[in-house]
């Protein structure tokens, strides 16, 4: 018989193997997967890891990707992952995604055409804002009259995604646009252009503040009476609240700290990489983040590692698309076995297996 | 071709003594907003694509990349596209048109097409789009005299000029048809969303609208329509749709004609110059008369000689004898935009901001 014991306390050698062995069986397991596609499954393994990174043809192009499409979510898990920990699940990172852009192309597309050097940190200041104050109404509801804050932050990104729309064929419509919806392109704009800080690194504002935020909330957690708090309110509520930690003041922190970050990372998204405020600009990283928080062991140095290698699978995935002519499907499927067997493998980390010879009756 | 690569096939061939032209097939790539199996826009496009390896077999080698979001991840998945040896690539959709025109600056040897678009930055970008308010008026006609009710309806995406353009067509067709006629537009924000766009055919149905037509991608609302037994229609969009032109018991279903997006031609024209040399930038605006533009079956709900008048406006179109933005039309407010038998200007029809005269409602900002 096989049973299942509660360790006494999380194994430290499973936190680190569950996300290797993940990745491994998420390479036997879509390696069949692409065969049954007809794919060769070495192949598309190796263009999925490995040609994005060391691929003559590719890499030079590909390997400065990784962080502009790493960069917005380790930002947004990072700030996740301290609501995690303190047991405050805001699903809505697209919401506060989508409206930190708004805010903060909006607050530059009002100076148009100025070319002071201010627009940009007045940008950068509006996106934290605007994705601040809209993981604030779930807050404030949650504070005040019980609500989920799951629901209420979910429901939020729909809200969000119809401004978005309303705002890309209204408001912030390019007059110059004969009338097609989309906001003026910020990289012909250079005021207000999150350009490539060195030119072929990918390196953007983006990624700087995502990796300051990596090394700001490694601190926090483990230095400051704030990230112990905040732990504290995850693991032992009752102790937490006995030790005078307010319950509401660590709703309001995590999902503030939640929102300003997923806000930035917005907006550094539409003023570099994506350019303007389309209808549909927002592509999902709201929610592949809560993955990559996961992935990463809600740990800002496990968060920085999973965002790229989240990143891998998808400049990789393109790839396997391009060259084997695998479906997109697929890989979208590849991606989410990824989280399937890092929470099935997570089970080792507070269990262990023991072997009983079965009991005879 | 290299001149190194054709010498040396050249000895192959000549070693070989069989083999035809060791020539590198020209390889032509595709970018899709959506899934191929959509069913509407993108799976329209991508027959395209087959149609064009149908077209070369050997010749040409054809890749593709489905649901690539329109933001920061198109300029990488082209330029990924650009390294991996495409010779001429084909974006799908209007939101990726300036990522087309930024990887077309650092390609130049590339060519790069952008549908639905109007920025052609670089001599090597150019972009095509169909003439569908050509399809919009025959529809238009049919659901003008369909209409038992007097009102008709049009699920809009967005307020822009391409939509714009195919309401007017669609009215003004309607209103000849049918001198009684009034149109109703609902706006769903989306071009594929089948729950909003069910929500936008059931909030006209119960307005007592009973001919719908769709500038959205998916068969919701035909799903819909077909809910109220044979007393509304609709018609396919962006492609034929056909499962719903007969019902289970064989009576007529919901979808009396479609819409369908034909890019086969264009694709096939526009690769084969590539081979032959002849390749040169353009705008390409084509419709019924090349064939870019087609109107699929009509089933039987539609009377005989209401398919006849239809199939005369088809012919019309298609000979170019008809424009259907053909004056006297008048704007909403009552001041004339085009004078007796005077015709539509592309510049005009392109940057279209305003209904014609009869449409209530105002167009949201």
């Amino acid at each position: 018989m096989i049973k299942l014991e509660k360790r006494p306390q999380p194994s430290r050698l499973w936190t680190v193997l569950a996300p290797l062995l993940a990745v491994l069986l998420t390479m036997v397991v879509g390696g069949a997967l692409f065969w049954f596609l007809g794919a060769n499954p070495f192949e598309a393994i190796r263009t999925i890891f490995w040609d994005p990174l060391f691929d003559p043809q590719f890499a030079p192009f590909s390997r400065p990707q990784l962080l502009v499409k790493a960069g917005p979510l380790i930002l947004i898990a990072i700030g996740l992952s301290i609501g995690f920990r303190a047991g405050i699940w805001n699903i809505g990172a697209e919401g506060q995604y989508i409206m930190g852009a708004i805010c903060g192309a909006g607050a530059g597309l009002a100076l148009y055409p100025s070319d002071s050097v201010l627009v940009f940190p007045l940008m950068i200041l509006c996106g934290a804002l605007g994705g601040w104050a809209w993981a604030m109404i779930p807050a404030i509801l949650k504070t005040r009259f019980g609500t989920n804050e799951i629901l209420v932050s979910l429901m939020l990104v729909y809200v969000a995604e119809n401004i978005l729309a309303s705002m890309s064929s209204g408001l912030l419509r390019n007059p110059e646009g004969m009338g097609f919806p989309g906001s003026r392109n910020f990289k012909q704009w250079e005021a207000a252009h999150n350009a490539e800080l060195i030119p072929n690194t990918g390196m953007h504002w983006g990624v700087v503040f995502a990796f300051i935020c990596v090394i700001g909330v490694y601190v926090m957690l483990t230095r400051h009476i704030q990230g112990f708090n905040i732990r504290l309110t995850g693991d032992a509520p009752k102790a937490a609240r006995f030790a005078g930690v307010s319950p509401a003041r660590v709703v309001f922190l995590c999902l503030g700290l939640a929102g300003a970050l997923a806000g930035l990372a917005g907006l550094f998204e539409v003023s570099g990489p994506a350019g303007q405020i389309t209808i549909d600009f927002n592509s999902g990283y709201g929610f592949t983040a809560i993955i990559v928080a996961f992935l990463g062991r809600l740990n800002p140095i496990g968060i920085l590692l999973a965002g790229l290698l989240m990143a891998l699978t998808y400049i990789g995935g393109e790839l396997a698309q391009l060259m084997l002519g695998v479906p997109g499907a697929s890989i979208q499927l590849f991606q989410g076995m990824l989280l399937f067997f890092l929470l099935g493998v997570d089970v080792f980390t507070n269990f262990r297996i023991r072997l009983t010879k079965p009991e005879l009756a | 071709m290299k001149r190194r690569t054709l010498l040396a096939s050249a000895a192959f061939a000549a070693s070989l003594g069989t083999a035809a032209f060791a020539q590198d097939p020209t390889k032509a790539c595709f970018v899709y907003v959506g899934p191929i199996g959509d069913g509407g826009w993108t799976y329209q496009h991508h027959q395209g694509a087959l149609a064009l390896k149908e077209e070369y077999g050997d010749k040409v080698e054809i890749a593709w990349q489905e649901s690539v979001p329109e933001g920061s991840d198109a300029e990488r998945v082209l330029t990924q596209m650009a390294l991996s040896g495409c010779n001429i690539i084909f974006t799908t959709s209007f939101g990726y048109m300036d990522a087309t025109n930024a990887v077309a600056a650092k390609f130049p040897d590339i060519k790069f097409e952008h549908s639905t678009g109007y920025k052609r930055e670089h001599p090597n970008v150019s972009t095509y789009n169909a003439r569908f308010y050509e399809g919009r008026a025959v529809v238009g006609h049919i659901a003008g005299k369909m209409t038992k009710t007097n009102k008709i309806g049009y699920i809009g995406s967005f307020p822009i000029p391409e939509v714009i353009m195919g309401i007017n067509s669609y009215f003004h067709h309607a209103k000849m048809a049918n001198p009684d006629v009034e149109l109703v537009v609902t706006w769903a924000y989306t071009w594929f969303d089948p729950a909003k766009e069910a929500d936008a055919a059931r909030a006209m149905l119960d307005q007592g609208v009973d001919v719908i037509t769709a500038h959205t991608d998916s068969t919701a609302p035909l799903a819909e329509i077909g809910k109220e037994d044979g007393n509304a229609w609709g018609f396919g969009q962006a492609s034929d749709m056909a499962a719903f032109m007969t019902n289970d018991d064989g009576t007529p279903g919901p979808r009396v004609a479609s819409i369908i997006d034909e890019w086969s031609p264009y694709y096939i024209k526009r690769v084969g110059a590539l081979m032959d040399g002849t390749y040169e930038q353009i705008d390409s605006w084509a419709g019924m008369p090349e064939g870019e533009v087609v109107i699929g079956e009509m089933n039987d709900a539609i009377p005989d000689d209401v398919k006849a008048e239809a199939q005369e406006l088809i012919d019309a179109i298609s000979s170019g004898e008809y424009h259907p933005f053909t004056g006297p039309i008048n704007r909403q407010d009552g001041t004339p935009w085009l004078a007796e038998g005077e015709t539509a200007e592309d510049g005009t029809l392109l940057g279209m901001d305003f209904y014609i005269e009869g449409i209530k409602g105002e167009i949201p900002q």
